[in-house]
This record gives C-alpha cells, sequence and structure tokens, in this order.
C-alpha cells in the first residue's frame, strides 16, 4: 500500500519546495507534483519535514512505570512530530548492560510509534565510580552514553571515560552539574530563590563542567555534547570552544528559554527542573546561542513525574517537566527563527549528534527511510494536561495557548499520527 | 483577608490593624477567665510537619482561648508515609471538617500549596527559611508596645543580626518593620546574608559595634551550630566575638535599647550577657505577646462576616 | 453593640435619615439624672455598686450616670468601667465585626452589682453578649441594666431595670442617641 503526503510545504536541509511525497514500503518511493497513492494524507498549508529527533527523553521504563512507560513516551513523542528519542538511561535498573539497553529497544519496538535509543550510562548505575562497558554496549547499538541526572563529577574518570570513547563512534553526553554546589538545591540561585527562601542552584555550579569538559575535550581529543545548557556564561563557553574548533555540541530545552525561576514564586512544583528556570537574561542567551548556531538541538528533557510525587513541598518533589507534545509550539512561537533553522534544530542536527543520520533528519529524497513530519505552523491550540498522550501531567504550560501543531507523524512509512489523533 | 500566609500579604494599615486587635486579646488574657466564645463552633487544626514547642503552644492556646474546636497534629516529615503525598494528608484532614489550618513545615512555600488544596483558611506557623508571618506581627507588637509606638515605626532604627540567609523571622520581620516605616539593618557575614537582596529595604554591615548603641532595638538571630560545618562561618566563638551580644557591647547599649530574639537562645553564642539584666530585654514579651497576637490573627481571619461595605 | 450605636459607621451602611427627634438634650440629661437616683434608691445606697457602660454607645451614659451619681452621694465612689462585647456576640459570620476600644473593668466584679448601661434596648442580643461577658470578670450579686430608649422587638428573654424612655418602634426604623438627643429615622 503505497501512502501519498499531497499538497504541502516540504522543508528539509536541501531547502524548499511544494511537493507530494509518495512512501512505499518504509521508503520514499517518489516526490513530485501530481503524485497519487493507495492513501492520502492532506498536508495543504503544512509543513513536511524529517521526523524530529529528541536527545533527551526519560521514558521512565523498567523501574518507574507509574509516571511514564516506553510505550506511552512514544505516543507523546510521535504526537510531538518525533520519528526518533534517546530514551535517557536512568532507568531502574539503569542502561548500563545490553539486557536493560535491549529491553528498552524491545519495548520500543513493540510500541512501533518511534525509534526508542536507549542511552547507556557512563558509569555503572550512574554513581560516577566505575566506566560502564562502552564497547559491548555500542555493540549492541547504542550511540550515545551519559549519567543524566547527575554530572560525571571526578574529573579523573570523565577524563577516562573520553579518553576511551575515541574510536568507538559514540557520543559522550553530560549533565553538567557541579554537586557540591547544587546540595538540596530547589531553585535558580538568585533574588527570586533569595526573597522565596528556597535553597539556590547557582549557575556556577553548571558553568563549572561546561568549562571543565570543554578543556577535557581539548586535552583529550574527544567529542562532548552538554545536555540542557541553562545559563548565559555556558553558552558563552561553548561557542568559544566552538570557535577554536572543538568538538563541543550543545542542546538546550524549550522550557529553558521561555519560563523564568519567577514562575516558583506560586510555589507550583511543576516549575521544579533540573537544572533551574533561570532568568531573562539566560533565556536570552540561550536564544541567541540557537540562533547562531552555538546550541545544535532543541532538546526536551521531558521528564514525567506522577502528580502524587509533584504534590510534596518543593525540596521533596522530584525535577522535570513534559516536554514531547509541546516542544514544536515553543520553537515555533517563542524563538524568531526561519521554518528551516527551526526544523534543523530539531531534526537533523540532533540527529547527527545522536549518530542516527542514517535513518532520521535526513532529506525528503527518494530512497530515504520514510521518517517524516508534517505540522501546521498556524494552528492555534490550548494545552490541557488531561489530553496529553504522556502518562503524567506534569506539563508547566498547563492553560496556555500556542501556535503550531503536529498533523501527521509518519514511523518507518507507517502513518503513526493522522490528523493529530495517535493511530496506536 | 482569607490566608495569613506571608506577612506580605498585610499592608502598613493592616499591620496596624491587627496590633489594635491584639490590645484587645491582651486585655481578654488579663481576665480572671480569659476565654471568650467568639470561634465557638470553628475547627481549627495546627499541622507541625516541624517539630516547634513553643509555637504550637501558642497557637493551640490562642485558639482555645476563642473557644475553638483545635485539633494538633506533628508529623515529623520523615514518619509521613512515602505513599502518602502532602496533598493526600491535607485532604484527608480536610475531609474532618476544617475551618483554618496552622501550617509549620520546614519547606519553603508549604502553605501555598496547601492553601490551593483546600477550603480553609491557612496560616503560615513558619515555612522553611521564608516567611513567619506571626512572628512579625509579634515583634511589631512588642516593639509598639515597648516604644509606644501606636502610629507605626516611622524613624525607628532596628538591627537584625546573625543568621538571615537561613532566617524566615529575618524575612518576615524586615519586609514588616519595613512597611511599618522603620530604618532596618541587617548585621551579618556575606555568608550568611541570602545570596542576594536586591530590592530589599534594607541597608547591610558588618560592623556591629558602630551600631551599638545607636540603634533602638537590636534583634538577634538564632546561631545553629552546623552552620560551622557548612563552612559559614569559622567557629562558633569567632561569631560570637564579631556578631554577639557580649558583656562589652552589652554595657554601651542605651538602657532603652530594646533587645529581641525568637527564641529558643543559645547562650554564649548570638547572646552572651544574662539577657535578664538587659534593661531592655523584651525577650519574653515577645513570647507573652505571641498567644495574644495569634488570637487577633485567628479571630481576623475566622470571626468576621463578609464586608457588607 | 445594638445596631443604632456605632454612629461613624453604620453597621448595616446606607445613609441615615432623620425623620423625628424624640428626646432633646434637656430630656436625656434629666433621664441621666432619674435614673441615677433609681440606682441608689433600688439599692438601697451604692455599696459594691459597678457602673459598666457598653461599648460603643453606652460608655458616654455610663460616664454621665457616674458622674450624676457622685453629685447625689459625693462620698460613695463607684467605679464606672467600659465592656466590649464583641467577642461574645452571637452574629459572628453574619457580618463584620468593629470591636470597640479594649475593655476597662475597674473593680472585681465577685460579688458586686453591675450596673450595665447602653443607649438602646432592642433585640436584646447585645445585652446576652454583655451578660456573658462579665462572668469572664467575676461572679456579680447582681446585674441591672439601665438604658435610655427601651424601642421594643425583643428576641430574648431581657428587660431593662432603669428606662429613660419607652419608645415604640417599627423593626426597620432606626434609632440614634447622642448627648444632643434621640432621633428616628431609618435607611437608604
Amino acid at each position: 500500500m503505497t501512502l501519498v503526503i499531497k499538497g504541502g510545504r516540504v522543508i528539509d536541509r536541501d531547502g524548499e519546495r511544494v511537493v507530494d511525497v509518495v512512501i512505499d514500503n518504509g521508503v520514499i518511493a517518489e516526490v513530485g507534483t501530481n503524485l497519487s497513492g493507495d492513501r492520502m494524507l492532506d498536508a495543504i498549508g503544512c509543513i513536511v519535514s524529517p521526523g524530529f529527533v529528541d536527545l533527551h527523553t526519560h521514558l521512565r521504563e523498567p523501574g518507574r512505570e507509574e509516571a511514564e512507560t516506553v510505550e506511552t513516551g512514544s505516543r507523546a513523542a510521535a504526537l510531538g512530530g518525533y520519528t526518533a528519542v534517546v530514551a535517557m538511561p536512568n532507568t531502574e535498573p539503569t542502561q548500563d548492560s545490553i539486557a536493560v539497553v535491549n529491553l528498552v529497544r524491545s519495548l520500543g519496538e513493540r510500541a512501533g510509534l518511534v525509534e526508542v535509543m536507549p542511552a547507556g550510562a557512563i558509569t555503572i548505575e550512574r554513581a560516577g565510580k566505575q566506566l560502564a562497558p562502552f564497547a559491548e554496549l555500542a555493540s549492541a547499538g547504542v550511540t550515545l552514553f551519559t549519567d543524566d541526572g547527575n554530572g560525571v563529577q571526578d574529573p579523573l574518570l570523565m577524563r577516562r571515560a573520553m579518553e576511551y570513547s575515541l574510536g568507538l563512534g559514540i557520543t559522550l553526553a553530560q549533565h553538567c552539574e557541579v554537586s557540591r554546589l547544587t546540595d538540596g538545591a530547589v531553585m535558580n540561585e538568585g533574588s527570586c530563590c533569595s526573597h522565596l527562601g528556597l535553597p539556590g542552584w547557582p549557575s556556577i555550579a553548571e558553568e563549572l563542567m561546561v568549562f571543565r569538559d570543554i578543556e577535557l575535550a581539548r586535552l583529550t581529543g574527544a567529542g562532548i555534547h552538554l545536555l540542557h545548557l541553562s545559563t548565559s556564561r555556558s553558552v558563552e563557553l561553548v561557542r568559544a570552544a566552538k570557535a577554536e574548533g572543538l568538538t563541543v555540541t550543545a542542546e538546550a530545552t524549550p522550557h529553558h528559554f521561555t519560563l523564568t525561576d519567577e514562575t516558583l514564586r506560586s510555589f507550583d512544583s511543576v516549575f521544579k527542573v533540573n537544572p533551574p528556570l533561570r532568568t531573562m537574561a539566560d533565556i536570552e542567551a540561550i536564544k541567541v546561542g540557537l540562533r547562531d548556531g552555538t546550541i545544535d538541538a532543541i532538546a526536551t528533557d521531558h521528564a514525567p513525574h506522577p502528580q502524587e510525587s509533584k504534590e510534596q513541598p518543593l525540596d521533596q518533589a522530584p525535577p522535570g517537566m513534559l516536554g514531547l507534545e509541546t516542544a514544536l509550539s515553543l520553537a515555533l512561537g517563542e524563538l524568531d527563527l526561519d521554518l528551516l533553522q527551526t526544523i534543523a534544530l530539531l531534526s537533523w542536527k540532533p540527529a547527527a549528534i545522536a549518530r542516527l543520520g542514517a535513518r532520521h533528519g535526513g532529506p525528503i529524497a527518494v530512497g530515504r527511510p520514510a521518517n517524516v513530519t508534517v505540522f501546521d505552523p498556524d494552528l492555534s491550540w490550548t494545552v490541557k494536561p488531561s489530553l496529553l498522550a504522556s502518562k503524567s501531567r506534569n506539563t508547566p504550560y498547563a492553560g496556555r495557548t500556542m501556535r503550531g501543531k503536529v498533523r501527521h507523524t509518519i514511523f518507518n512509512g507507517d502513518a503513526v499520527v493522522v490528523d493529530g489523533t495517535a493511530q496506536r | 483577608m482569607k490566608h495569613l500566609r506571608s506577612i506580605e500579604e498585610l499592608d502598613a494599615a493592616g499591620i496596624l490593624s491587627l496590633l489594635e486587635l491584639t490590645d484587645h486579646m491582651v486585655e481578654i488574657n488579663a481576665r480572671p477567665i480569659p476565654k471568650v466564645p467568639a470561634l465557638r463552633g470553628k475547627n481549627v487544626v495546627n499541622i507541625f510537619f516541624e517539630d516547634s514547642t513553643r509555637t504550637r503552644l501558642s497557637f493551640e492556646t490562642a485558639a482555645k482561648r476563642l473557644s475553638a474546636d483545635v485539633m494538633t497534629f506533628s508529623v515529623g516529615t520523615s514518619s509521613v508515609n512515602k505513599g502518602e503525598s502532602l496533598r493526600d494528608t491535607i485532604e484527608t484532614v480536610q475531609a474532618m471538617g476544617v475551618d483554618a489550618f496552622v501550617i509549620r513545615h520546614k519547606s519553603s512555600g508549604v502553605p501555598w500549596q496547601i492553601s490551593n488544596w483546600t477550603d480553609a483558611s491557612v496560616i503560615n506557623a513558619g515555612d522553611g527559611w521564608h516567611q513567619h508571618p506571626t512572628q512579625a506581627l509579634l515583634d511589631c507588637y512588642t516593639i509598639r508596645q515597648a516604644l509606644g509606638r501606636k502610629g507605626g515605626f516611622e524613624g525607628l532604627r532596628i538591627a537584625i543580626v546573625g543568621d538571615i540567609k537561613h532566617s524566615r523571622v529575618a524575612r518576615s520581620d524586615v519586609q514588616a518593620f519595613a512597611a511599618l516605616g522603620a530604618h532596618v539593618t541587617l548585621v551579618a557575614p556575606p555568608t550568611l546574608l541570602p545570596p542576594s537582596i536586591a530590592g530589599w529595604p534594607v541597608e547591610t554591615s558588618q560592623d556591629l559595634d558602630s551600631l551599638v548603641g545607636k540603634v533602638d532595638v537590636l534583634y538577634l538571630l538564632r546561631m545553629q551550630r552546623e552552620r560551622m560545618s557548612e563552612a559559614l562561618i569559622p567557629s562558633l566563638r569567632e561569631y560570637t566575638d564579631r556578631f554577639g551580644l557580649t558583656a562589652d557591647r552589652a554595657r554601651r547599649l542605651g538602657d532603652s535599647t530594646l533587645v529581641m530574639h525568637p527564641g529558643p537562645m543559645n547562650r554564649g553564642v548570638e547572646i552572651a550577657v544574662d539577657p535578664s539584666e538587659l534593661p531592655g530585654n523584651v525577650i519574653i514579651q515577645q513570647v507573652a505577646n505571641g498567644v495574644a497576637v495569634r488570637m487577633a490573627v485567628l479571630f481576623q481571619l475566622l470571626g468576621q462576616g463578609d464586608s457588607l461595605a | 453593640m445594638s445596631q443604632t450605636n456605632a454612629a461613624s459607621a453604620p453597621p448595616d451602611g446606607g445613609v441615615f435619615h432623620v425623620r423625628s427627634t424624640v428626646l432633646s438634650a434637656d430630656d436625656i440629661r434629666r433621664a441621666i439624672t432619674r435614673i441615677a437616683h433609681e440606682i441608689i434608691e433600688h439599692n438601697r445606697g451604692l455599696d459594691g455598686v459597678v457602673i459598666v457602660g457598653l461599648q460603643r454607645g453606652g460608655t458616654w451614659i455610663a460616664n454621665r450616670l457616674g458622674e450624676a451619681i457622685a453629685t447625689i452621694e459625693p462620698l460613695a465612689n463607684v467605679p464606672v468601667g467600659s465592656l466590649d462585647a464583641s467577642f461574645h456576640r452571637d452574629d459572628f459570620g453574619l457580618r463584620p465585626v468593629v470591636p470597640g476600644s479594649v475593655s476597662d473593668i475597674p473593680a472585681h466584679l465577685d460579688g458586686a452589682t453591675v450596673v450595665l448601661v447602653d443607649d438602646v434596648l432592642f433585640t436584646g442580643r447585645t445585652v446576652r453578649a454583655a451578660l456573658e461577658a462579665l462572668n469572664d470578670y467575676g461572679r456579680p450579686r447582681s446585674v441591672q441594666l439601665a438604658v435610655i430608649v427601651d424601642r421594643g422587638h425583643r428576641e430574648l428573654p431581657i428587660r431593662p431595670d432603669y428606662v429613660g424612655k419607652n419608645l415604640p418602634t417599627r423593626r426597620d426604623e432606626d434609632v440614634r442617641v447622642s448627648p444632643e438627643g434621640v432621633v428616628i429615622g431609618d435607611h437608604s
């Protein structure tokens, strides 16, 4: 059976044109005008782009199935226009062995909504003591390694990890946080936390590790991907490192370019996140970084938590917020970038960092795997937590009206989202 | 006014009118039978997630003197059933019929969270490092009483000394004192100040000696021993030397300088003299006024009909 | 407080329109003098008598009554106090409560003869609250009630011992008492 996407404006790394796209047997079979197929997906007024890739998703399974499962998270991802997500390794048990990695991957295949790429941990149980078996995991298809949730504190261990990664064809990604500086921290350190009497989470805790890892990249020659940058100084450090030609990449989350620490004046723990929401000046710096290429990707850090765990005092509530179903709208509405640049940040640039470029983010061209997103850039919608596909409800954008919404998502040639509705 | 979660919920006029109401409560407390039926049938629930015997007793006494029904339970946060959220706890108690929750918690903001989950009034009896509004009111009442300042604190010089960073008393007092027109100086090493005091209506100083004898009120905060292990101060001895009320500084205090402390005191640390020998010592009045101020707050929140104006 | 006496801020709000003057300033002076005589006569002297004005409307009358008694019996030295019964009222939640001045009871009331003084006796609810409040200060031997105007419409079994004037009124009318006289009017 062939599928035709009709009347959309195709935007990929090769540029922009209004064409129909025919998909057959999982690949793009034909691109041109006046094409037809067995099944038609209307794309008039919509953008047709390579599927999005999220470098930073917490699917919570195994271990925290009350918050999210691979299936519910995959559905949220597909509805957000993603065709691949990198599943963070802070599961229980940790994704530090082939058994766990294969379990997550097979759960993803069973759900069949997006490609679930499990990330490996850098250290066993993300405990920061002993390296995880990079090569063994790489042989099982793992391409990105991180202890996300924890930064690798020990500089010697991080140096060894980077040296050992050379030649394995993998990406190391750091959660930049010197934990000694953030013990008990709840929110950004500044005037707001001072007023609210909440323990501060200083920017310097992130920036010290950004600086350290840039210098380790220089020393070892290995690349490093820096997760969820949140401060203006971090952006500056990365910009300088790139200017020197170091292999440093970075991502930023939608919440770090849309929300400030002032939101916590409500004491609503939905706004507690790691790294914390910062200031307007940081938001501006991140936006500039996204615009000038300092920051390579928009990543969601989709972090579901069940309602009851968020209905705790701020210092006990876990950090994290949903992101998969709102990222595109926020990128379109808040960044003031042209569509090509926005899609690059959501699709082929993160695909390259996660080494998924062969299957995701490629141009809409004959013979390519059919991982395609169709979105209406002008459709206005209001975020209703109860209507989200995620098993959890912790979106900080409840009630907010946004512009731009995914209409169809095609994963491996299969229309998994049609007219904004998940098909499985 | 529905809740008292922060002293910021009151403007200067609001603070002064609560202090006037407190005058009535002081008179009631002086009666041979210090109990009135004003809050008969109202149910006040004190939930102390962090223990504080004196504040708990003060609120309990206040509610009983107004004839409210009072339930008190102290829950160590560690002992709360891990499976039950804070919201579950509140909704369970709420189901028994509650007009006001009096909440003490070691985490900032809990009274705000709770006020989103209940129709009852919420009174903050201390949350984290954030707010302790009834302490600020009783401190204002004590100063007003001792210095005869019924109309406000215009021109009054107040020094708050010690661990401002971790002090809900300091945050509430700064706002209340400044609202009433006082000039407030925070005296502390930079490690014991909040990360930013931009916008606070205060001056700061590290030189207590230059202020002793010049201020009308010397407000000493409790210095906790664990601050040493957090590398915030080198030693308690050095703290006392720089920021404590030593015998030498006590001699240089004017007779009319009020000495205040929220209790419990660390004798020999922030106060190295016998406070009872200081002419301006009003520490025990602070405790006594606590009951009357809390009666006024409870009456203000629960004893009033809807405004007809 | 009866609903007639908060002259500065009528609890029911609105504007007060005077319809007629019922007692003049002289009438009030004479009524207070007469009541002073009656109190002395009724109690066969002034032993143990304490005058307590009900806030807010009764306090000035209690003070005038104390002066009148002192003129008649210069050696008697009758204590005069004031009582705010706000915290004993039975209508909390029905309307805002604005306490008057702080109560001032100058004598121990155990065994005393308390003469409660108010401006207008209406439903009797203020007096009920005052009777209860008095108990906080001790157990008087007896409590008597003096009012300038009894306007009827009692809702409780309370009657005055000393009355300036019995004044039949409609329920929705308002009666105001001041040193200048007694007026009847209504609200709009």
